[in-house]
């Protein structure tokens, strides 16, 4: 394999691609997929002010804010189902008035990468009429002015021009996002940046053809033949992707279907411990992120007899003996 | 009689009120169970989704997230998030969606927070805000609520209104445009409420054995009417018996 295509090492894509101020999105949702080794890269390479726009990306957003990179989120959830009914580091970071939050729906983040996607400016929905998503904005109009990684106004309520029928018909018009970046995780992929997604893609697609610059990881490069076995799964494609990351375990310790499963001993012993506290917050961050030099030292750390547990039965995706207690 | 926790009560209360025709759009924790129990109990042609995206789930494990991998194995369907919320907007499917949700705060009318308490621009609490579940208030064809009793909870004013129920009464979803349902049963720990059609207010449905209306009232900030409600009737031996051995065999929902 002479070609390297679109290949490049974490680190380096991490550099090229993410940097200070930028408005990024992770794919994944709450404990699946989240891309936690680029998200562990960008902490340690100490990049700062992102904006984040997410849906529900738990893990990945909830480090990260930790890591101090974030100074804003536009988001529709911060939890983590089981492990975290409310992101422990993003509460904290909300209460303390470190970061500023600006709250959608899902349904309605998830329409505005669409809007990204399709190259329009909103989406129309009926979420969220006679709420405080309409009422409350968390950046205002002001701050909106000044700040050019915002969308002029936070959503816009507007009579639907087509009304035939309705006594009433009014529709939110959520803006569209185009991130500067977007990082997901994948299955598979080739070296050009043909992506396989197995399993459930969230927000993923979206998300990646909103951007204006996207990093797939992936537990593995292979031939574009073999993609060509199951062109339906091939959901995002070359000419979308900036660069391809291998990365086995990637998304550790978040699922990936039909690889591994979710750990909960680093999800709810460890990392609910550690980080409901400020000072072995610190101390998590600088043994498992500043401490390591790459992924593969912080996998080691981990270890393999840790990592042997959650090994994927390839028939369900997951892993049916695994102890979740 | 049954020996029962108040949590597969909530659980075995929702699970009855499924019917076949309906397509439950499931959380996690009690709800799901609740999901299931329905599933295995009243309703076995109820389709079950997730937000996420997967379609008639079956339920080998319980899974720990919207997005636990525990879903996808077995769904007739894998999408994402855009395909599971058009199908609550969708005014030939929505209708017929259910969804249970729970949430830190409810009123008289059913509105729900799951934001912030105290001022939004610098919270006292932060929760995890919206998810779905301003979504499915809004589109869904009716939705449930599951939360514990408590003056905390059941308060006069919500501090974010993230879900709208009936907002400030009978015909205020239908002046701001809302096409889904809005709340039709809020289950706690000791005791059931519906809404007045009229009124759009929740009035007492039913409390558990053990409990009077009176009690209940005395954990509620808004006064509810108690006059139409009578002793709901416990789960049977066989209904505690599938939750238990067939819904959640792992215990991990379910205390044990």
């Amino acid at each position: 394999m002479g070609h390297r295509g679109k290949v490049l090492g974490l680190s380096e894509a991490i550099e090229r691609y993410v940097h200070d101020g930028a408005v990024i999105s992770f794919g994944g949702f709450s404990a699946t997929q989240c891309p936690m080794a680029a998200v562990h890269e960008i902490i340690r390479h100490r990049i700062k002010n992102l904006h984040v726009v997410a849906a529900s990306n738990g893990q990945s957003v909830d480090e990260l804010v930790g890591g101090g990179c974030v100074e804003g989120i536009e988001i529709a959830y911060g939890g983590n189902g089981r492990f975290a009914s409310t992101c422990i580091r993003f509460r904290r970071a909300v209460e303390k008035g470190e970061i500023k939050v600006e709250d959608y729906s899902n349904y309605q983040m998830s329409l505005r990468f669409m809007a990204g996607a399709m190259g329009v400016p909103f989406l129309p929905t009926y979420s969220s009429l006679g709420t405080d998503i309409i009422n409350k904005w968390g950046y205002g109009e002001e701050d909106r002015r000044q700040n050019p990684r915002l969308a002029p106004k936070k959503l816009v309520v507007v009579d639907n021009p087509f009304n035939v029928n309705r006594q009433v018909d009014q529709l939110v018009l959520v803006p569209a996002l185009e991130p500067d970046v977007t990082i997901i995780h994948a299955q598979r992929a080739d070296i050009w940046g043909n992506v396989q997604l197995m399993g459930l893609h969230f927000a993923d697609i979206e998300q990646a053809k909103a951007s204006k610059k996207l990093i797939v990881t992936c537990e593995e490069i292979v031939e574009t033949e073999i993609l060509r076995k199951d062109p339906y799964r091939n959901h995002i494609l070359t000419f979308q992707v900036s660069a391809v990351v291998e990365i086995p375990w990637g998304a550790y310790p978040c699922a990936v279907f039909g690889y591994y499963d979710y750990d909960p001993w680093f999800l709810r012993d460890l990392y609910q411990k550690v980080a409901k506290n400020d000072s072995e917050w610190q101390n998590y961050l600088d043994k498992y992120v500043y401490g390591v030099k790459d992924r593969q030292e912080f996998l080691e750390l981990i270890g393999k007899d840790r990592l042997q547990t959650l090994h994927a039965d390839k028939e369900v995706g997951y892993n049916p003996s695994l102890n979740r207690r | 009689m049954a020996d029962y926790s108040l949590q597969e009560m909530m659980a075995v209360m929702a699970a009855r009120e499924v019917k076949n025709s309906d397509i439950v759009l499931c959380g996690t924790g009690i709800a799901m169970l609740a999901a299931i129990a329905a599933k295995k109990i009243t309703a076995p042609e109820a389709s079950i989704f997730f937000e996420t995206g997967a379609i008639d789930v079956q339920f080998a494990q319980t899974p720990l997230s919207l997005a636990d991998p525990r879903i996808m194995h077995g769904a007739i369907h894998l999408a994402g998030l855009v395909e599971s919320f058009n199908i609550i907007q969708n005014r030939t499917t929505g209708p017929n969606v259910i969804s249970i949700l729970g949430a830190a705060q409810i009123d008289i009318y059913g509105n729900l927070n799951s934001t912030s308490i105290g001022d939004y621009w610098r919270p006292k609490v932060r929760f995890s805000g919206s998810g779905g579940a301003c979504d499915i208030g809004s589109l869904a064809g009716q939705f449930w609520v599951f939360m514990e009793l408590g003056k905390k909870r059941f308060v006069e004013k919500v501090d974010y209104l993230t879900t709208p129920g009936f907002l400030d009464g009978a015909g205020a979803r239908e002046k701001v445009g809302l096409p889904g349902g809005g709340p039709s049963l809020v289950i706690t720990n000791k005791a059931s409420f519906r809404f007045d059609d009229t009124t759009k207010k929740m009035y007492l449905h039913s409390y558990y054995p053990g409990f009077t209306p009176e009690a209940i009232q005395e954990e509620i900030c808004f006064e509810v009417d108690l006059t139409r409600a009578t002793e709901a009737k416990p789960p049977t031996e066989h209904e505690v018996n599938i939750l238990r051995t067939q819904c959640d065999p792992d215990r991990m929902v379910l205390k044990s």
